[in-house]
């Protein structure tokens, strides 16, 4: 019987596997004759990466030799383009008039890289990262050294940078997105990544929007982004995605969508064709990794040597990176979803994070960094779909501890630990140095544990086994502590705690803190972020860029959300003071705004009730052009100093309260705090400004100002301590920016003044700004960090500052894209 | 995630706008002719729709703090899961915000409201 013809497009990854896996099962059913378009032999495309960082020759990574195809294809025609499939004739035809008739056909054309629509993309020294030729031109214009872009910050671009930087030039990514390899990683395995990018030379730049690559003689010479940036180079790869190569498929007038569309058997609308990897498109899926496509080669080459059922019901992905000594691991439903749940583990001092995800018992996805030696069993775990409620306890801490302690009592376990085994591995305890303390000291506490082993001392998260190893040891005479109360349910740390760390480690952003501190949740909870947020603001001033997403909607909005979704909307009015111009321009607004309350708030300003969202820069530019700016009415932060008449009109006034009090506002706004803090000057011990029940209040008198802190009138009411008394206004000036200060700097986010106190205590208040030295010191800290808070966020908003917060959405009625 | 083709031509599917439109950890409002929409995106880079009515006192969700999977309404902070709309915790099984279908298209956002 003569043998069947079987024509394969395509020589790559995908084209040769199938001949691989159907000569394997029938070699003599077909006479085999592939087309490639590149002109060499087909080599493993994904070892391209380690060819182009100089870590792996070309030779290395050849797939089939020209032995190979000598043995078992009737005809290779390399570097000759398929241009047209007759469908009706059963022939293709190639570049140059060559026909060749089949009675099966492989389509296996891959993908081609996107190119973005930039002006200057056409400029010599712009390219993708696809094939043996792009690596040829990347390693060219390396040798000249100097500066690389890449545009694209997904697997495909990062090894290239990476290359490209093993090569000896410097290369900097963009990426459009905040997060590196979003399709892959979430937002914390993506910090550790830039972190280890950076170590290897590897800059990112992240949320970056190109717009124009520019050029010189012809040649690239660097992006230009949309915020204005020019970053220069003297190459730009454009690693931004790829699109399934389907010309030949749609022009013969076969099916297609985004691929080539195939049913399970890899069949194509015509019944003799069929279509694997990148350029098929299964199930509404185009896969972009070779796992999947060894396994359509698989089902391909059952149906076409004789069983017509089998079939290929999809695949879930896993990813590796390939740079050296960057381990990261993703696979299926990395970020969770609907109905999922997290197991997150996370080691500060490996630099390691690992995220397990489970749904309905079972293990959905994985994203692991620094230590992925168990990305493989969460995946067969996950394809197998092994009910895992057994291993639950252990899972994250990976293989080998699961299976040693499978189904055994966590305390059993512990107290078969041999006495070598380490338990803190920070410090380097050891069990039986831990328990011989126990019983030989008569150890019974965590904290005499940490103090005399140092076990637990460190990061901490060794606490769980030391607790054990007490329990076992004391028997039911040990009770767990209490440690500090946890910032929340994302951590088992305190404030201080954090505060601490942020600053000794130099902590400057939320996913550094979250990744150091080991946090339990991927992204914190809304207890966790507006205080981090707040802790980094008050460390780093001028340094840390507030994270919007992370602040209450107040905050956010700049102005106090009501009840029906409105907002309300309160000027400053310095210490209670105001003019004719103020009001009358309040009163136009509010015709003009149609505002429907008006009132006289207890911090002795007015408050225009039930604005529009969408109208609040309209009211704030009017506002702003009146002189007036946001009260803050909304912020932990400096709300109101209310005053009273004082000396210049009243007949018992010793001092300018008003003045005092005016001075005071104009000095303190703007400034971010744990919790509000109110003020209150009055002019004389009469204190017709309520300054005994404030945060911070003076009461004037002949000889001077008498301070007192810890005032509240809302949910407790409280009245102030009295701090200390100074002679001169401007020690009291002095005086309460140096509280402010402290507060701000060792107060708990939400913590009021007078909770702070009853915790540190008025004394050690008082030492610290009594000292003329640490006075003038929080003072200046203070004043400088107000050099980056008092920018009248109204004004900044008017002049078009997250215009998006204040629009909504708006639809769009023509039809979907299709 | 992949719903079949001829959902996503269908002409039930609305355009609301890009993903980029969308603060990531963040959310934005749709005003439609059957009430506002919230639309979510996590920090895990993925899209939700919810009616902005949180099932307390109707807080309009989209002015939460997204964190996870959920948003912590702005009224009185309860926690509402965006892929279900039901409230998570303690105030668990008080309710639901109706779930918006949504699709992702070539970076555009869908959604089917009619
Ligand atoms: C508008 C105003 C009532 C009024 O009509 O007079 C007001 C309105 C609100 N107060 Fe107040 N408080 C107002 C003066 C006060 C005062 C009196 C004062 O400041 O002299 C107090 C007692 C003094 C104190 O703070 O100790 C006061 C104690 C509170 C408390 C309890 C705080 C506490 O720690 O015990 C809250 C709840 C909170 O902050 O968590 C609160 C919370 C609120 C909130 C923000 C409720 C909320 O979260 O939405 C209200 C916002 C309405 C809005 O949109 O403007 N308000 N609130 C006053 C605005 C002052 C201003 O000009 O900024
Ligand atoms: C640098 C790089 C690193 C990668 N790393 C990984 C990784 O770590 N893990 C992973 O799973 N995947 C990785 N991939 C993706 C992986 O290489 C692809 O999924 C795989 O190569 C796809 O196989 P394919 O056969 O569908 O396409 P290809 O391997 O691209 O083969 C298609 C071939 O068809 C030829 N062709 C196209 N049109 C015609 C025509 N009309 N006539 C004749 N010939 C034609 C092309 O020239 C090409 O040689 C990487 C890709 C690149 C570029
Ligand atoms: S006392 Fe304050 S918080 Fe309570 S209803 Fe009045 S304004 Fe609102
Ligand atoms: S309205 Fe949402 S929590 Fe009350």
């Amino acid at each position: 019987m003569p043998k069947e013809r079987l024509v394969v497009v395509g020589n790559g990854m995908a084209g040769c596997r199938a001949v691989e896996e159907i000569i394997k099962r029938d070699p003599d059913r077909y006479a085999v004759t592939i087309f490639g378009a590149e002109p060499r032999v087909n080599y493993d495309r994904i070892m391209l990466s380690p060819v182009l960082a100089g870590e792996k020759t070309f030779e290395q990574i050849v797939i089939n030799d020209a032995a190979w195809y000598d043995r078992n294809v009737a005809a290779l025609h390399t570097g000759r383009k398929v241009a047209r499939i007759d469908l009706a004739a059963k022939r293709v035809e190639a570049e140059g008039g060559l026909k060749v008739p089949y009675d099966k056909l492989i389509l296996a054309t891959g993908s081609d890289p996107i190119r973005l629509p930039l002006p200057g993309a056409d400029l010599e020294g712009v390219v993708t990262f696809r094939d043996l030729d792009d690596v040829g031109a990347m390693v060219a214009a390396a040798e000249k050294g100097g500066r690389a872009v890449v545009i694209g910050g997904g697997l495909l671009g990062l090894e290239a940078a990476y290359g490209l930087v093993r090569r000896g030039m410097d290369a900097t990514v963009v990426h459009l997105m905040d997060i590196l390899m979003e399709r892959q990683l979430d937002e914390s395995a993506s910090y550790l990544l830039r972190g280890a990018l950076a170590e290897r030379g590897v800059e990112t730049v992240m949320g970056a929007q190109s717009e124009a690559i520019l050029g010189e003689d012809g040649s690239v010479a660097g992006l230009k982004l949309k915020d204005g940036r020019v970053l220069p180079c003297a190459i730009l790869v454009m690693a931004v995605g790829i699109k399934p190569a389907v010309e030949v498929a749609k022009a013969s007038g076969l099916a297609c969508q985004r691929g080539v569309v195939v049913d399970d058997q890899m069949r194509t609308s015509d019944p003799s064709v069929f279509a694997i990897g990148e350029c098929a498109e299964h199930r509404g899926i185009a896969y972009g990794l070779v796992a999947p496509i060894w396994e359509m080669c698989r089902t391909l080459a059952e149906v076409l040597t004789g069983d017509p059922e089998a079939a290929y019901e999809g695949s879930t992905l896993q990813t590796r990176l390939k740079v050296s000594g960057v381990d990261v691991f993703s696979a299926g439903k990395f970020a969770g979803g609907p109905g999922c749940e997290d197991l997150v583990f996370r080691d500060a001092g490996r630099g390691v994070y690992k995220r397990v995800v489970i749904e309905a018992g079972k293990v959905a996805g994985a994203v692991l960094f620094g230590d992925i030696v168990d990305g493989g069993w969460y995946y067969d775990l996950m394809r197998r779909g092994e009910d895992i409620a057994e291993l639950r306890d252990t899972l994250v801490f990976g293989q080998q501890i699961t299976e040693a302690l499978r189904g055994a009592d966590p305390r059993s376990a512990v107290a078969a630990m041999p006495d070598q085994q380490e338990v803190c591995g920070c410090n380097g305890v050891c069990k039986g140095e831990i328990t011989a303390a126990i019983a030989g000291q008569g150890l019974a506490t965590l904290e005499a544990v940490r103090a005399v082993t140092k076990a637990s001392a460190s990061c901490g998260s060794c606490t769980p086994l030391v607790e054990q190893l007490l329990q076992l040891t004391l028997g039911d005479g040990f009770q767990v502590q209490t440690g500090p109360k946890p910032v929340c349910a994302c951590t088992g740390k305190g404030h201080d705690e954090v505060r601490r760390r942020i600053l000794a480690e130099g902590l400057k952003s939320i996913p550094a803190v979250m990744q150091a501190l080991e946090w339990a949740t991927p992204d914190g909870c809304s207890a966790c972020r507006p205080a981090l947020n707040y802790y980094l603001l008050c460390a780093w001033p001028g340094d840390y860029r507030d994270d919007k997403q992370s602040r209450f909607i107040n905050e956010r909005a700049h102005a106090n959300i009501q009840k029906d979704g409105t907002f309300s909307v309160v000027p400053r009015m310095w210490g209670g003071v105001t003019s004719a111009a103020e009001l009358r321009a309040i009163a136009d607004i509010v015709d003009k705004f149609a505002v429907p309350t008006v009132k006289v708030t207890g911090g002795q300003r007015i408050d225009l009730l039930g604005v529009r969202k969408e109208d609040l820069p309209a009211v704030w530019s009017d506002l702003n052009a009146a002189g007036m700016v946001s009260g803050h009415a909304y912020a932990k932060g400096l709300r109101t100093v209310k005053t009273c008449v004082g000396s210049d009109w009243c007949r018992f006034g010793t001092q300018d309260s008003t003045g005092l009090g005016v001075r005071l506002e104009k000095f303190m706004w703007g400034s971010w705090t744990p919790a509000k803090v109110k003020l209150g000057v009055s002019g004389c011990p009469r204190n017709c400004a309520e300054a005994t029940c404030k945060d911070i209040g003076v009461v004037c008198v002949e000889s001077g100002y008498e301070i007192g802190i810890g005032g509240a009138a809302g949910l407790n009411v409280r009245a102030t301590e009295l701090l200390t008394k100074v002679a001169t206004e401007q020690e009291a000036i002095w005086t309460i920016c140096a509280v402010t200060q402290l507060y701000r700097e060792t107060g708990w986010y939400l913590e009021r003044i007078h909770k702070w106190l009853g915790r540190v205590g008025i004394e050690t208040v008082r030492a610290r700004v009594e000292d003329p030295e640490d006075r003038r010191a929080l003072y200046d800290r203070f004043a400088y960090s107000q050099r980056f808070a008092q920018i009248d966020p109204w004004a900044e908003r008017v002049a078009g500052r997250h215009a998006e917060e204040f629009t909504p959405l708006t639809r769009r009625l023509e039809k979907a894209p299709a | 995630m992949n719903a079949p083709v001829k959902d996503l031509v269908s002409p039930t599917w609305t355009d609301v706008g890009a993903v980029s439109d969308i603060p990531v950890r963040g959310a934005r409002r749709a005003p439609t002719a059957r009430g506002a929409i919230a639309i979510f995106r996590t920090g895990d880079g993925r899209l939700f729709a919810l009616k902005d009515a949180c099932p307390h006192k109707g807080g309009p969700l989209s002015q939460g703090i997204v964190h996870g999977h959920a948003v912590a309404c702005p009224l009185h902070n309860w926690s509402i899961d965006l892929a279900t709309g039901e409230p998570l915790g303690a105030d668990r099984g008080k309710g639901c915000a109706a779930v918006v279908p949504l699709q992702v298209r070539e970076g555009r956002i869908l959604v089917g409201i009619g």
